[in-house]
């Protein structure tokens, strides 16, 4: 013993200070943990963090308008469109400059499109002004204000210039609006009319939709994990392969089945029609209807109920039923009070699970749902590849995102994200 | 419920048959839609019933024609062979990549864990068609959109949170002591790793390897969006043909698909307990 360890502090074998020289090993620790998590975490960030940003950013981004008419923007800062009037020569003379320059940079119809989502018919309107505006002399041909409403009466609309100023911004809450049927009025937010909502009742049926098929997957996952886990372990395990073997089916042959059996002249319907329940000028349609969705997605999802709820079954000792029976309980009072209790948090962990991936679900629904069976993420589709309103393909994007976050969320809190099983 | 005790009420015995017919008919709605296409595709019609020849076995009534319209029809072997030429590269990406990572997050100090957790594990959870939808924008700003590679690294990142998940599981039960003790025996870190760690989390590398697999070889939503038609897989073959021009052809190449996720499947489950009985742990 020398002295040193006495009175100074505890030395490592080096004569550094033990304190010290054990943190130094804990941060390489540190560090040898996140550098080996790196490039995997760079590679996340970058090839799917970076694109839900984007599609973030997509929904509120906005500078087409004031990069298309930069000098109008300006000009219009200073027109009130309570004034019921179009605006004046200045304005107009300042969107004749900035058509010019659009229609040789052809990005007048890119953002006469953009405004038509927010009012139909001024798309046709930029068309044709970007046409005549090209042949005038910004110098002699001067005033535009007339000339303007001469091409369309449209142009001297307070309307058209109200929602130029509007969307004049560089960003915008317009998407979220038209996402859940919403416009921007004269006074702020207001309703769109009845015949152009769509997007609340599709949320509302997305919702319904997923609820039903969550409820069914649990309504037939429930006898199937309970059978599982009290039988023995060799039969259970057999018959796991019939609930496994699905859940690793691509999931295009699952929906090829339904398709194939749900048709008219499908095998269902055929059997229906030999058996004699069904005549066969009547036969059933089961297909392209909300029945279709229902029916194909429970099958789908079934095994992600089936799996979280035999894996907390299995825990559950069979002694408690029994001594419940034996204290005199019937066979529903021991299930309902003593089994089912317990076998709720497997309840919770499968029912989340279906409903997260269900609200999402594109393919199935687009193929088996027809027009009545899809759901909100068949409109993103939609937006995204057909009508090309990115904006608001974004704008529904980031609310399903939001939505199946909060549920994250709530999976994370009742399973822990950690303890996901596969197989 | 194991067996029905000999002094049985009538009601219970009842009962205890009921369930068990209810549970047959849940395993069969399970199992039968996948098995019925599987004669339907031997159908010598382009029907998707089954026609009186197939119903009395008369040999006429079946035929390979299907099977030999999805090897010689150059929009299924095209499909074919796109498939199998970015599955098993993003297969790759996300297993080296994932498996680095998993080893790392399994260290005892890891800071923000949870947080780095939770976005490793996300392309899982976000829906697919906003996952699509992201990688749309954002690959075309940066020209990857219609590309192979564009297609490559969304099923990477896609497949990730499999492997992440499958090999963090099978680091719960590594027991550290091992690492420590090839150290105290000289061996460098790498030596460690592929002689003492490596043997013993394989099963979950390739289990997890498998699922991501499986990711990339299923998926067609991201495909739709990302690939453009020189990239077309055979699930995006698979989904215009349900949706465009339905043709039988569709159920041979399911049946080949699940007779691939039958391999899949055992060979998963035999990893699984290789693994389980590695680690000690009751064979399942």
């Amino acid at each position: 013993m020398s002295d040193t360890t006495q009175t100074g502090p505890v030395l490592a074998a080096d004569g550094t200070p033990l304190k010290r020289s054990l943190q130094r090993a804990l941060r390489r620790e540190k560090l040898r943990a996140l550098l080996l998590i790196a490039p995997l975490l760079i590679f996340v960030l970058v090839t799917f963090i970076a694109p839900i940003a984007d599609m973030l950013f997509r929904s509120v981004e906005n500078d087409i308008v004031a990069d298309t008419l930069p000098k109008t923007v300006v000009a219009l800062k200073s027109w009130d469109f309570h004034s019921g009037e179009a605006p004046g020569e200045a304005v107009f003379a300042a969107l004749a400059a900035d058509l010019q320059v659009a229609v040789e940079a052809k990005t007048h119809t890119r953002l006469g499109s953009r405004l038509n989502y927010e009012k139909t018919g001024i798309s046709s309107l930029f068309r044709k002004s970007g046409r005549k505006v090209k042949k005038w002399d910004l110098a002699s041909d001067a005033p535009f204000r007339e000339k303007f409403i001469k091409i369309d009466k449209d142009w001297g609309d307070v309307d058209v210039w109200r929602v130029i100023q509007t969307y004049s911004g560089k960003y915008t809450n317009g998407y979220f609006l038209n996402a859940i049927d919403m416009e921007k009025g004269p006074n702020g937010p207001q309703w769109r009319d009845e015949s152009q909502q769509i997007y609340l009742m599709l949320l509302k049926r997305t919702m319904f939709l997923s609820i039903t098929i969550t409820l069914s997957c649990l309504l037939l996952g429930y006898p199937v994990a309970w059978l599982l886990s009290n039988i023995p372990m060799r039969t259970s395990n057999l018959l796991m392969i019939l609930v496994l073997l699905p859940f690793w089916t691509s999931l295009l042959v699952r929906t090829s089945a339904w398709k194939v059996l749900l048709q008219q002249q499908g095998v269902i319907n055929d059997v229906l029609v030999w058996v004699g329940l069904v005549a066969d000028d009547n036969r059933l349609v089961m297909i392209n209807n909300q029945f279709g969705t229902i029916i194909a997605m429970t099958h789908i999802l079934l095994p992600f109920m089936i799996l979280p709820l035999f894996s907390v079954m299995r825990t559950i000792p069979p002694t408690y039923l029994r001594a419940a029976k034996s204290l005199g309980a019937t066979n529903w009072t021991a299930f309902w009070r003593v089994y089912f209790p317990q076998s709720i948090p497997g309840i919770g962990a499968g029912s989340i699970l279906v409903f997260i991936l269900s609200i999402g679900y594109y393919i199935t629904p687009e193929l088996v749902g027809g027009t009545t069976g899809v759901f909100i993420s068949n409109r993103i589709a939609y937006h995204i590849s057909s009508s090309l309103n990115w904006g608001l393909g974004a704008a529904l994007g980031s609310i399903l995102l939001l939505l199946v976050l909060v549920l994250y969320w709530l999976y994370d809190r009742i399973v822990g994200i950690d303890n996901v099983k596969l197989g | 419920m194991s067996a029905l005790p000999p002094y049985a009420t009538t009601g219970q015995r009842v009962w205890y048959y009921a369930f068990r017919v209810i549970c047959a008919l849940i395993f069969l709605f399970l199992i039968i839609p996948i098995l019925v296409i599987i004669p339907l595709s031997f159908n010598a019609e382009d029907f998707f019933t089954f026609t009186p020849e197939m119903l009395s076995f008369d040999p006429a009534g079946y035929s390979l024609k299907h099977y030999r319209d999805f090897f010689t029809n150059p929009d299924w072997t095209g499909a074919l062979y796109n498939s199998v030429r970015i599955a098993p590269v993003a297969t790759l990406l996300s297993v080296g990549f994932g498996t680095l990572a998993a080893i790392g997050l399994a260290q005892s100090h890891v800071p923000f864990r949870a947080t780095i957790m939770a976005i490793l594990i996300s392309p899982m959870i976000v829906p697919l068609i906003i996952s699509a939808a992201g990688m749309y924008f954002f690959y075309s700003r940066i020209g990857l959109q219609g590309t192979y590679w564009g297609v490559v690294l969304a099923h990477a990142a896609l497949g990730i949170p499999f492997v992440i998940i499958t090999v963090t599981a099978t680091m719960v039960g590594f027991d550290r002591s091992l690492t420590r003790a090839a150290a105290n025996l000289g061996a460098g870190p790498i030596r460690t790793f592929f002689k003492v760690q490596m043997p013993l989390i394989l099963p979950g590398v390739v289990s997890g390897g498998l699922f991501a697999f499986i990711t990339s070889f299923d998926e067609v939503v991201v495909v739709l969006f990302v690939g453009s038609a020189s990239q077309k897989t055979l699930p995006w073959q698979m989904f215009t043909g349900l949706r465009e021009q339905i043709s039988p052809t569709i159920l041979a190449v399911a049946t080949i698909l699940v007779i691939v996720s039958i391999g899949l499947l055992t060979t998963v489950e035999i990893l699984r307990r290789r693994s389980e009985r590695l680690r000690g742990m009751s064979p399942g």
